[in-house]
């Protein structure tokens, strides 16, 4: 394996010290090397060339770089997936932009076909580069680390000394001492080699294998997904199947009939909102009190549900999204008979506080003669009054301090009977009359309790109170824990792909020309760090009583007092990276 | 208005107080290392240019170190770690700091950092405070956000001095920025202390935005390392080819004073790297949060797309570095991008583009 990494260095682009130490340095990382020649003909050659090209590093940073680039558009284009309305506002504003967006998929960038090729490119590219270096990782862990380089002294850390120690009492002391710091190591010829971090590469291995593992987890979490709203006025409930939804979306691979069996009921809506003080008004809790049944015992259980804590149930997940008003009224048509009774959602206009409109329809409805005569009310609520507007009134308070209804009256036809789907919020007016009284509209605005009378005797509404209506997210999303494992992988192998240092030593002791023992040691790590050079003096000292220096052969001192020898003075200087990488 | 009401109010206005007294202490930090760095061009010492040309074909061979000891006794050391930069990088010693080797220039660079300090102190006394008055996470709006994030950008830079890592050269540009920063909060930024909404409601707002915010302060000390290692950089290719054009008399009194080139770009990495894994749990600890209060970890919201494109970003930079032919000035390029892709995440989308993550007021 060695040998395969020399030949390749031959032809591309190393640095020169790799060049240097040859062996020694190889494979301290199992990044692919740089290819840069042009294939032999024929379309083998081209399609090896073509899957070199790709699983190399230089093509992985340009997908990467374009996957970046390929995300921006989406967030700041209007995307279908979020905001439809804005998407089509867009298409109205931009005559010429929008059918080339629309071409190019710019509505939604994140399914369209170029932003996905870019991306499974990258992960063809990622699977091409994990499997061989996986493999190649494997062989370094059942291999040994290669031998010491000729010349230690071109290694980035170097240290050497004179000792009066036999040249094997040296190599065993070095050995034994890296084993005790969990470096592997063996003796080869003169030295020692070893190395540590290998947890290094396998973080790398396991981060880049976690992010297929992520990609995955949001391929099955979109495909199998579905998600569907509800709005429920207390007192009310919800079962999980699908003609119960407001709105209902799935992925592709999503059956209906796997929805699971459960339903809740809205038992109570709780809101409080800060009183007095700059943040008057600020909501400060939103509860949602449910009692909730889930698999085939139908059990009833109580709890709450909160903004950011959404209720487990049968595998899916009821989240509540947002509140509001819904007076309840009773109608009576002109025969006397209660034709409506009930709480009606109204959807907040002011998000503030709460001024809210809507609209009570009553198909049943007849005149006093029993002929039909369908009945449909405009209101406005504010749940505190404070006063009118321009011409409307308005709320000061988000909480029911105050409430008001205000109604006008419509009859004829509500059009529900048109087999049409209708907005529930809206007034079909096409064939309605106003109810009107010398020619202005009758409109009342009531108290809880109060009663607004129709002309004509064709009835009257009753105000009876106001309840709150909440409505949740009910969301099946399979693949949540796999995308959280995923991640939690990703992290750590991240961590350990850049926190552990991997590093090779060599120690070498041979005798020197005047038969005194010469020890050399060296370090080489996959980055240039700190704690290299710090590592080597440690190991230079922990050598000493194994290995103690012998005296300069030139300078005429004594013998070196062992004591002061082993005195830990400047050790921290010595291995200054700062310093040192000066010298 | 009841009594917690308006001891909140008093707070907060205290707050701005702080704030504001911490922004005048840090004009004087800025006048103090402006002073520094004058002096520092005086220098005569500063004046003496680095040795270029590295000798690499010498080994290092300095073997055991003797020292001699009172008593004229030579006693053996132990032996001493010569460490050799890469082979291709230039051997050029660091710069010697603003001061240049005069004394003056440091002692005003000294009352620099002691300012950086009291007004640092001062600063986060005002993030203390506001955080009381709401009685939650100082993290609801941008004003909040960006007074937090130089608070935490000047922790971050004394916490590396008192490790007597080399950072003094951080000074200037750091108290520039933070003063650039502050005045943007309190004029355009600045929104009245207020409550959060439900919404934010959760534990996760501690964690994620804690951790989005010391991302972007350590980010940043990179980017300016990163910046300055492009500058310098360029200098010492000037210099090394001394029949090329050569810098100017201003930029070489700046320049020479600074790090090496190797160096900072050490020092940008070393950064970058580190905070790598923390953005990326800040993204994933953001997808939990989304999961729990938007029914979806991931749903490309405007915010969702930054991150993620600031972390692709980061994962190039990384990946250049350790890509033949792409070390050095082209992946300091990618990393200048990827900074500036956080920060538009962060001014860019919550002011241009609206999305979920809209806070109280801008
Ligand atoms: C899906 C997109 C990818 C992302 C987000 C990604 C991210 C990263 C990150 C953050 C690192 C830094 C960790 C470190 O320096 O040790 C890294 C390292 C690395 N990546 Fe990727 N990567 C991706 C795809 C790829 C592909 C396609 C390849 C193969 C060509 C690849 C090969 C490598 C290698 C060899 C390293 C280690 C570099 C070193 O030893 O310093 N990555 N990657």
């Amino acid at each position: 394996m060695a040998a395969k990494t020399d030949t390749h260095s031959d032809t591309h682009s190393e640095t020169p010290q790799d060049a240097d130490l040859g062996a020694a340095g190889s494979q301290l990382s199992t990044a692919p090397k740089e290819e840069v020649s042009l294939p032999s003909l024929g379309p083998i050659g081209w399609a090896r060339w073509f899957w070199r090209q790709l699983t190399s590093m230089r093509v992985a940073l340009i997908l990467l770089f374009l996957l970046s680039l390929g995300a921006v558009p989406g967030s700041l284009i209007p995307q279908t997936s979020i905001d439809p309305v804005k998407v089509d506002q867009f298409k109205e504003q931009h005559d010429v932009l929008g059918p080339i967006y629309d071409k190019l998929g710019m509505f939604h960038v994140y399914s369209s076909v170029w932003f996905s090729a870019i991306y499974l490119l990258l992960f063809i590219s990622l699977i091409g580069c994990i499997v061989p270096r996986t493999w190649q990782f494997v062989g370094q862990l059942r291999g040994r680390p290669p031998g010491a380089p000729r010349r230690l002294t071109r290694l980035p850390a170097y240290a050497t000394w004179r000792t009066t120690a036999e040249p094997e009492q040296v190599l065993q002391a070095a050995q034994r001492t890296l084993k005790k710091r969990r470096f592997r190591s063996h003796i080869v010829g003169t030295s020692v080699a070893s190395e540590k971090g290998y947890l290094r590469e396998a973080g790398n291995l396991i981060f880049h294998i976690a992010l297929i593992v992520m990609l995955v987890a949001f391929a099955i979490g979109n495909l199998w997904k579905s998600e569907g709203g509800k709005l429920i006025a207390e007192g009310d409930g919800f079962s999980n199947s699908l003609t119960q939804f407001d709105d209902f979306k799935s992925g592709s691979f999503f059956d209906t009939n796997d929805l699971e069996p459960f339903g809740f009921q809205l038992d109570k809506f709780v809101a409080t909102y800060e009183r007095g003080g700059p943040q008057n008004g600020t909501p400060r809790i939103f509860r949602a009190d449910v009692t909730y049944f889930s698999g085939a015992d139908g059990k009833e259980h109580k709890t709450s549900i909160k903004v950011n804590e959404p209720l487990d149930i049968g595998g899916d997940r009821v989240y509540l999204l947002s509140h509001g008003y819904a007076p309840d009224v009773t109608v009576k048509d002109g025969t006397g008979k209660v034709v409506y009774e009930g709480a009606v959602p109204f959807l907040p206009q002011d998000p503030k506080n709460f001024t809210s409109s809507g609209v009570v329809k009553v198909p049943g409805a007849k005149t006093k003669d029993g002929k039909k005569n369908q009945l449909g009310f405009q209101g406005f609520f504010v749940p505190t009054f404070g006063g009118k507007g321009s011409g409307s009134m308005f709320s000061v308070f988000p909480a029911l301090d105050n409430p008001r209804l205000t109604l006008t009256a419509y009859h004829g036809d509500l059009g529900v009977d048109s087999g049409l789907p209708q907005n529930v919020y809206q007034l079909e007016t096409k064939n309605l009359k106003q109810y009107k009284v010398d020619g202005r509209a009758v409109a009342q605005m009531m108290s809880p309790g109060q009663s607004m009378k129709l002309p004509n005797g064709d009835g009257s509404i009753k105000f009876n109170g106001v309840k709150q209506w909440a409505s949740f997210k009910i969301s099946h999303q399979p693949g949540n824990g796999l995308a959280l494992g995923g991640a939690v992988a990703a992290l750590l192998g991240l961590a350990g792909s850049l926190f552990i240092q991997r590093r090779r030593v060599w120690v070498r002791a041979e005798p020197g020309p005047d038969g005194v023992t010469v020890v050399e040691i060296a370090g080489l790590g996959r980055s240039e760090s700190a704690k290299l050079p710090e590592e080597l003096a440690d190991l230079a000292y922990t050598l000493q009583p194994d290995a103690p220096q012998a005296p300069e052969p030139e300078t005429e001192t004594e013998a070196s007092d062992p004591e002061d020898s082993a005195e830990p003075t400047d050790s921290a200087g010595n291995a200054d990276p700062s310093e040192g990488a000066r010298a | 208005m009841n009594l917690a009401a308006a001891a909140n109010e008093n707070l907060a206005s205290t707050s701005n107080t702080l704030i504001y007294s911490a922004m005048a202490i840090y004009t004087l930090a800025f006048l103090a290392h402006m002073a520094e760095w004058v002096f520092g061009s005086r220098s005569k010492v500063g004046r003496t240019a680095a040795a270029l040309t590295a000798d690499k074909s010498a080994a290092p061979g300095v073997t055991v170190q003797s020292k001699a000891k009172a008593g004229g006794t030579a006693v053996l050391d132990r032996p001493k770690v010569v460490t050799r930069s890469a082979a291709g990088s230039r051997d050029v010693p660091d710069g010697i700091g603003a001061h240049g080797g005069t004394e003056k220039g440091d002692l005003y660079g000294r009352i620099a950092i002691s300012l950086t300090t009291l007004a640092w102190l001062i600063h986060v006394g005002g993030v203390v405070s506001r955080a009381l008055s709401v009685e939650r996470a100082p993290w609801g709006n941008m004003y909040e956000f960006s007074t937090t994030f130089a608070a935490v950008a000047v922790a971050v830079y004394l916490i590396l001095l008192v490790a007597k890592k080399n950072v003094r050269w951080l000074g200037l540009p750091l108290v520039t920025t933070v003063l650039l920063d502050l005045g943007l909060a309190v004029s355009v930024l600045y929104t009245a202390s207020d409550q959060l909404v439900p919404a934010l409601h959760s534990y996760w707002l501690w964690i994620h935005v804690s951790c989005a915010i010391i991302s972007g302060a350590v980010l940043y000390m990179g980017a300016v390392s990163t910046l300055l290692y492009l500058f310098r950089d360029r200098y010492e290719a000037k210099l090394a080819d001394p029949s090329g054009k050569q810098p100017g008399a201003f930029a070489k009194s700046v320049l020479e004073r600074l790090p090496a080139a190797a160096s900072l770009d050490k020092f940008a990495y070393r950064i970058n790297a580190t905070v790598f894994p923390l953005w990326t749990f800040t993204i994933i600890a953001g997808a939990i949060w989304a999961e729990a209060a938007w029914g979806r970890y991931w749903g490309w919201d405007p915010k969702e797309v930054w991150s993620f494109i600031t972390w692709v970003a980061y994962a190039c930079y990384l990946h250049a570095r350790a890509t033949a032919g792409w070390k050095g000035r082209k992946a300091a390029y990618l990393a200048l991008i990827a900074f500036a892709c956080y920060l538009f995440n962060y001014y860019g989308v919550n002011i241009f583009v609206t999305g979920l993550h809209s806070y109280a007021g801008v």
